[in-house]
């Protein structure tokens, strides 16, 4: 029973690794760019999210009112600027930025809020849990984690598939050069995409501060899951992220089921399988842009 | 007054020249054919007026107004639209979704999805098809669709019987006589003389980046446009 | 060194590597390796040495770093993987093999290769931002896997003994001969490798991908290559910063920071050329020392910096100092020399003049 309470906890888990990997997959999605500084921009969230808390007092489900804006109109600056710039200089140039500023928010927490572990106190909702059967509790926390990165993916599938702009994203995706041509001006595309995923990433920060404890140096593993969550699911598939996510999830409690203190090495062997195995991934995108 | 101008451009790619001091006029309402044989700089031509390509020197001017440093997105609302060499069908698109994408620009006017499933019955049925499943002849017509649906006051079409089996290239220019009759002025690029010759009002022929060669298809004989397109 | 002449209808054309200026720059490097190796005996205290071996080692993950991104096109975010094996493995060579601290280096510099070979194949399968991350993951579980085994010390590190019977002095000249010996050979291998078909093939790639691919270009072999002498450079960077330091921790040799020196080390000097590197890694030794009592604003500083260098200046400071690659101390291409006008290249095929 202890082993399919794991796997429950690990799909669950895995509902905050989609919804940190969303936007991740978005970017790379509409401008083949691979956001270095995504795990540091959700950890921004995340103290963003934990100083409105402790300063002001509100609650913190309402600093989301607060921080997805403000992130989205950070990712759109940050477009419309260093990464536009970055996407029309050599190959490697938005790979070196984003890294460069993936060090600069990392070390500015630092300064800021020092190396020390913080979350954000949601209180009674911390500790609150529902019995499914006497050996199986969820808690409330999570699950609503999981229940907001489903909801997500959902969503960013419907817009890009129904709405006039997530279409005119989709063909700047397949081809820039043709979209010019239809009237699209790619970098408001771009900044638009970029805002959407920063957006959701402060989103997903806010989630992660509330679920577990944090410092500046969190952003890298935060990066390194989202990752592994959008290439287990294959390049190009929200579908496929959410299951990645939810795979990398079940890999990392199961395995700390089997062997504790070792559960995110066997989480980086499942992402290695599959690699190794099936490179494209679990569920990979039928269309090849 | 011309719709459109082209002065005396120089176009390069990098340092090597692909369009020397060339000059073209088109009134509104005509149809131009600009023949050629490979890398006589036809597409470029076509890139340049579009804005994918910036002259080096000269000027090209739209409805009087210099365009030249009018970026391409731009330069659809004015009512300029390009079917690319190639066709360039947004593949992960279906047919229809690559159509509604040509109506980014919502320039008004006759051309809708229901006239142009009219005009290219073809489409009606594949509507649903993924662009990277089309076929050639089905892409090329969305492709014409696509740039139709901002309803422009000129057609640019790159080649459009390339790689297209002769039936087919039959189909698709039976629909140009519809897209003129909305008063569409069109610059057809082709390799393909014949029917070059048999859609419109004037032919340019360029050889090397020039113009070597022009005037009304009933004015010129094959020998002269044989000679003006080998260079002989 | 190597030159021929084409002969053209009109006139004569002379293909050159070697310039004055990169003759002069090879007999002053001479001088300089000969008067650092002489130092210990001279003008070079413990402490002068024990902080040129960390130059040192700098100058090996720069021109490492660069050997990857600049000249074979591969960001890798996973380089302190390759650190931290060296590190352990002259640890695990010299103690508990036995061999003794000089012998451990090259064996430290086999395993790194090894693994280096074998994880290509894991690595490869991704391109572009995906390998960056990738790289890192491998990294991650490489070090993982280290913190598991007891006998290097777990989660703990592990201390290097098998300086015990040597005097400080000695030991510490020895470090610091190893290190420069390590440095010259480093950045002569990375020389002659893109002096060879290898880099030439690469530069040709950069060029014009499908005609190098029709030309035989072999893009993954040549990559792997490149990939296994990145990750035993940086072995050997790993084996000297443990000899060094007399200590291996888990945290610092597998910390990603590590990598992010090697990228502020290319990206100041200038990515894609031998001297940029070299330069950068100067610079950046320079810059840690006066700016030490800014904590992480020196990092935030050279964040900054670096994201300025790749928009506004890729060429980085040898870019600039070289007149955007006109001179080149070490040149790796080829220079066409007219004959009529011998002194004044006509053109310049030379693989630094671009990144």
């Amino acid at each position: 029973m202890q082993w399919a309470n794991a796997v429950v906890q690990g799909v669950i888990l895995g509902g905050l690794y989609a919804l940190l990997a969303a936007g991740l997959s978005l970017m790379f999605g509409v401008m083949r760019l691979v956001n270095l500084a995504h795990g540091a921009l959700a950890i921004v969230a995340a103290y963003m999210g934990m100083v409105l808390v402790n300063e002001t007092g509100i609650p913190p489900f309402a600093t989301l009112l607060i921080v997805v804006p403000v992130m989205a109109l950070a990712g759109w600056i940050l477009q419309r600027t260093l990464l536009n710039t970055a996407l029309n200089r050599q190959a490697l140039a938005p790979i070196l930025v984003t890294f460069g500023l993936a060090v600069i928010l990392q070390n500015l927490m630092l300064e800021l809020f020092t190396a020390d572990n913080q979350s954000i106190d949601v209180g009674s909702l911390a500790g609150a849990s529902i019995q499914i059967t006497p050996n199986i509790a969820v808690g409330v926390f999570p699950l609503l984690t999981f229940v907001v990165g489903v909801a997500v993916i959902a969503g960013l599938q419907l817009y890009l598939a129904k709405t006039t702009t997530g279409r005119a994203m989709r063909a700047t995706s397949d081809d820039r050069e043709a979209a010019q041509l239809m009237g699209i001006d790619h970098r408001n595309i771009y900044a638009l995409a970029t805002a959407i995923a920063v957006g959701l990433v402060g989103l997903a920060g806010v989630f992660l501060g509330v679920r577990t404890q944090f410092n500046p140096t969190f952003g890298d593993v935060t990066l390194i899951f989202a990752f592994e969550a959008v290439i287990i699911g294959g390049l190009g598939s929200l579908w496929g992220t959410l299951w990645g996510g939810i795979i990398l999830g079940v890999a990392q409690v199961v395995g700390a089921q089997a062997f504790p203190s070792s559960g995110v090495l066997l989480g980086h062997i499942v992402f290695l399988l599959v690699l190794a195995f099936r490179p494209t991934g679990l569920f990979p995108k039928v269309v090849n842009g | 007054m011309a719709l459109l101008e082209v002065e005396n451009i120089d176009v390069f790619y990098g340092d090597v020249q692909a369009i020397f001091g060339l000059s073209l006029s088109i009134e509104e309402g005509q149809t131009l054919a600009v023949i050629g044989a490979n890398g006589a700089g036809k597409s470029t031509l076509l890139k340049s007026i579009a804005g994918l390509c910036t002259p080096a020197t000269g000027e090209i001017r739209f409805n009087g107004e210099r365009i030249n440093d009018v970026p391409p997105h731009r330069r659809v609302p004015l009512g300029i639209s390009l079917t690319p060499e190639g066709r360039r069908i947004f593949p992960s698109l279906t047919l229809e979704e690559n159509l509604l994408v040509g109506a980014h620009s919502k320039r008004p006017g006759y051309w809708n999805l229901a006239t142009l499933y009219e005009t290219f019955p073809l489409l009606a049925d594949r509507r649903s098809r993924l662009g990277t499943n089309a076929s050639g002849g089905e892409q090329q017509a969305a492709a014409i669709a696509r740039a139709l649906m901002s309803n422009p006051k000129i057609l640019l079409l790159d080649e459009v019987s390339l790689g297209l089996a002769p039936v087919v290239v039959e189909q698709i220019y039976s629909a140009l006589p519809a897209i003129v009759e909305q008063g569409t002025t069109v610059l057809v690029v082709e390799q393909d003389v014949n029917q070059a010759m048999k859609v419109s009002d004037r032919v340019q022929c360029l050889l090397d980046g020039r113009t070597v060669l022009e005037g009304k298809p009933s004015e010129l004989s094959r020998e002269r446009i044989a000679s003006a397109f080998f260079g002989i | 060194m190597t030159s021929a002449s084409v002969t053209s209808a009109s006139s004569t054309v002379k293909v050159r590597r070697s310039t004055m200026a990169s003759y002069i720059a090879l007999a002053v490097s001479i001088v300089v390796v000969i008067a650092l190796a002489i130092g210990p005996f001279a003008f070079l205290t413990k402490g002068n040495q024990q902080n040129l071996v960390t130059l040192f080692i700098y100058i090996i993950m720069g021109t490492m770093w660069n050997l990857l991104a600049g000249y074979a096109g591969m960001v890798s975010i996973g380089q302190q993987a390759f650190i931290g094996v060296g590190a352990y493995g002259v640890v695990y060579a010299a103690d508990q093999m036995g061999v003794g601290p000089i012998a451990a280096i090259p064996v430290a510099l086999v395993i790194a290769g090894v693994i280096g070979y074998l994880v290509s194949f894991l690595a490869f399968r991704l391109s572009g931002g995906y390998f960056a991350i990738g790289t890192w993951v491998i990294a991650e579980v490489i070090k993982l896997v280290t913190t598991q085994i007891q006998t290097l010390g777990a989660g703990s590190g592990i201390s290097l003994t098998a300086f015990s019977g040597y005097k400080p002095a000695l030991r510490i000249a020895t470090v610091y001969w190893m290190g420069l010996a390590s440095v010259v050979i480093a950045v002569a291998v990375t020389y002659l490798l893109m002096r060879s078909r290898l880099g030439t093939g690469f530069t040709a790639l950069r060029d014009d991908p499908t005609a190098a691919a029709t030309l035989g270009v072999n893009v993954t072999r040549s990559k792997r290559i490149i990939w296994v002498a990145a990750a035993m450079g940086c072995g050997l960077a790993g084996a000297l910063l443990a000899e060094n330091t007399l200590r291996v921790q888990p945290d610092s040799v597998f910390s990603v920071q590590l990598t992010a020196t090697m990228l502020f080390i290319v990206v100041i000097g200038g990515i894609g050329t031998i001297e940029g590197p070299i330069l950068g890694a100067i610079v950046y030794f320079a810059l840690e020392h006066f700016l030490v009592d800014l904590g992480a604003w020196y990092l935030v500083i050279l964040g900054i910096v670096a994201i300025i260098m790749v928009l506004f200046l890729p060429q980085g400071l040898w870019g600039l100092i070289s007149g955007r690659g006109r001179i080149s101390l070490f040149p790796t291409g080829y220079r066409l020399m007219s004959n009529q006008a011998s002194t004044t290249p006509v053109a310049n095929a030379s693989a630094d003049t671009t990144a």
